[in-house]
């Protein structure tokens, strides 16, 4: 049946059929709902399982490595400066390959304070090891939540996973979400078998001490396993939807890209306002099509450039950038093109910090320069005002 | 679709005002969305909150520009904010103060309706939280939710004598602006 609720509750509604043994988590705005929903679930006894208080996301990312590493099915929640205070953790759990699942409400990263929504926290997280999914609305969300578990506890995986989901804009937005039956998740998601696990009868090291000559190739197992993981995706996705009837999973989603000639890349809910902003371009007669990047990384390469095969001009559009460097999915984009004499024209737009409203108009004027001129880490609706103030 | 915009200040309800109406809109077998424009999260800050109301599955998650409807929980608010911004040549505003229309002097080609909104939640439920009280004029006003889904998304919400309050305050601004009391053009 499907019932109206917000992102967060999407959320707790996921985890809760997935039974998890522990969660913790700290609150911090854009993500306290999800974590008070499952306390309340927990209260009310509506789900068994152990909710952890804790003083700090540093202390939730702690417990959750340490339950996760007993054997027991994990659940955290964060944002923002509370998911970088649990980024040391964080490169723990991958390094011990623990499928920790979290959800991150994605929000800016101060100074200054804002609690606004961008991508800029996940992308902090790019390189720990983390497989990172990102959702366009509510069921998506709630699908991917369920996803996430079985691909992290897959023996041939055995990875944390990162759901992201927009602050305020999915976390506080309500809509209509079809919640997934317990009878049905119990057959989509068997109970976790950890393959390694501590056991007082059977004494083990994790996160040991490695010296040079082991290290190394501990990262080009995470390595290979994030290459294992793509088409591990795909097969989840599709087992996703044999069980519910719905497809909400696989690495990326095209929309009208059978013809289209120039295409916007983007990752989270703003890709519905663009396939909206498509539609529009489409009446005018323009062949548009949006590629959605659902899976961040293991980052899609291969099949971005299947499916980029024939289009002219690509715009991404991206609630984060790489200080210094510049956009992150552009240059992501721009690599997987290398050498090849096919490749589209990239260009690329950064929008949407701290939570900027993006109108429709914001968008088809982008899609318009790009057929028009060279487009680098353009920034979408920058107000003179405020750069004419010294900081 | 009919998108609508709702201005208050912190503490009067709006993002559940907004919440409320995407969940009686769903319940009268719609799609529906809401979601918030946060200011800081204190007393009085202006807040905005967003529904979309539509036929089929809703992919815009932009905030509202351009809305067929504004509820505007606070007069204080106009000419301190531009709440009127976007709003559609033939939309309608709905404003919760004692006044006619016509006395409030604005300049915009939208009707505009008002309601003693937070007099009639003073007097039914005791509280002048006009939000529920809103969005029964709402409904007398527009049509578009029906006033039972409102009264029950208030009920399921405010469980007990509150919402039971609750929706006699909606019932009866929905009487009202259904009589033709809100004036306007």
């Amino acid at each position: 049946m499907k019932r109206i609720m917000e992102g967060s509750m999407a959320v707790a509604e996921a985890v809760k059929v997935c039974r998890p043994h522990v969660i913790a988590a700290y609150p911090i705005t854009p993500q306290t709902h999800i974590v008070e929903n499952l306390a309340q679930m927990v209260a009310n006894g509506e789900l068994k399982s152990e909710f952890v208080n804790v003083e700090s996301e540093f202390g939730a990312a702690s417990v959750v490595l340490g339950a996760s590493a007993v054997g027991a099915r994990t659940f955290s929640a964060s944002s923002s400066q509370g998911l970088l205070l649990m980024g040391e953790v964080l490169f723990n759990i991958a390094g011990m390959r623990l499928p920790v699942v979290l959800a991150c409400a994605n929000r800016s990263v101060s100074a200054p304070i804002n609690i606004w929504n961008d991508h800029q926290d996940a992308a902090a997280l790019r390189d720990a090891g983390i497989i990172q999914f990102f959702a366009e609305d509510n069921q998506e969300l709630h699908d991917l939540m369920i996803q996430a578990y079985r691909v992290a506890e897959d023996p041939e995986i055995s990875l944390p996973c990162i759901v992201n989901l927009d602050g305020f804009i999915l976390t506080h937005g309500f809509e209509p979400v079809e919640v997934c039956d317990q009878k049905l998740v119990d057959e989509f998601l068997p109970p976790y078998k950890p393959l390694n696990y501590l056991d007082v009868k059977n004494p083990m090291t994790f996160g040991a001490l490695f010296e040079p000559t082991w290290y190394q190739e501990t990262r080009y197992r995470i390595q290979e396993t994030m290459e294992e993981a793509k088409p591990l995706i795909e097969g989840v996705s599709k087992d996703f939807e044999k069980t519910f009837g719905r497809f909400s999973g696989g690495l990326l989603e095209k929309y009208r890209m059978e013809d289209a000639e120039s295409v916007f890349i983007s990752m989270g809910s703003v890709v519905g306002t663009i396939k909206d902003a498509v539609d529009e371009l489409r009446k005018g007669g323009e062949k548009a099509g949006v590629l959605k990047v659902r899976v961040f990384r293991p980052f899609p390469t291969e099949a971005i450039v299947e499916a980029l095969s024939g289009v002219k001009n690509v715009v991404v559009m991206e609630k984060m950038i790489s200080l210094g460097a510049g956009g992150i999915l552009a240059s992501e984009i721009k690599q997987a093109f290398y050498r090849n004499p096919q490749a589209p024209k990239v260009d690329n737009f950064i929008f949407g910090l701290g939570g900027r409203d993006i109108p429709l108009e914001s968008i088809v004027e982008a899609y318009e320069k790009t057929k028009k001129q060279d487009n680098r880490d353009v920034f979408v609706d920058l107000r003179k005002e405020a750069l004419e103030v010294d900081y | 679709m009919k998108e609508i915009r709702i201005h208050g200040r912190g503490g009067q309800g709006v993002v559940t005002a907004a919440e409320l109406l995407a969940v009686a809109a769903f319940e009268d077998g719609k799609y529906a969305q809401a979601f918030p424009a946060f200011g800081s999260e204190r007393m009085g800050a202006p807040v905005q909150a967003f529904v979309r109301i539509d036929e089929k599955k809703i992919r815009a998650r932009n905030q509202v520009r351009h809305p067929d409807y504004l509820i505007i929980q606070d007069p204080t608010l106009i000419g301190t904010v531009d709440v009127f911004q976007g709003l559609k040549k033939d939309g309608l505003a709905i404003i919760d103060t004692e006044k006619r229309p016509e006395e409030l002097a604005i300049d915009v080609e939208a009707q505009i309706k008002t309601i003693p909104a937070s007099k009639i939640a003073l007097e039914v439920i005791g509280k002048a939280i006009q939000n529920t009280t809103l969005m029964g004029a709402f409904a007398g006003a527009t049509g578009l939710i029906s006033v039972e889904a409102i009264k029950r998304s208030v009920r399921e919400h405010f469980p007990g004598p509150v919402g039971e309050k609750n929706a006699q305050a909606v019932q009866r601004a929905y009487e009202m602006m259904k009589g033709g009391n809100g004036g306007g053009n």
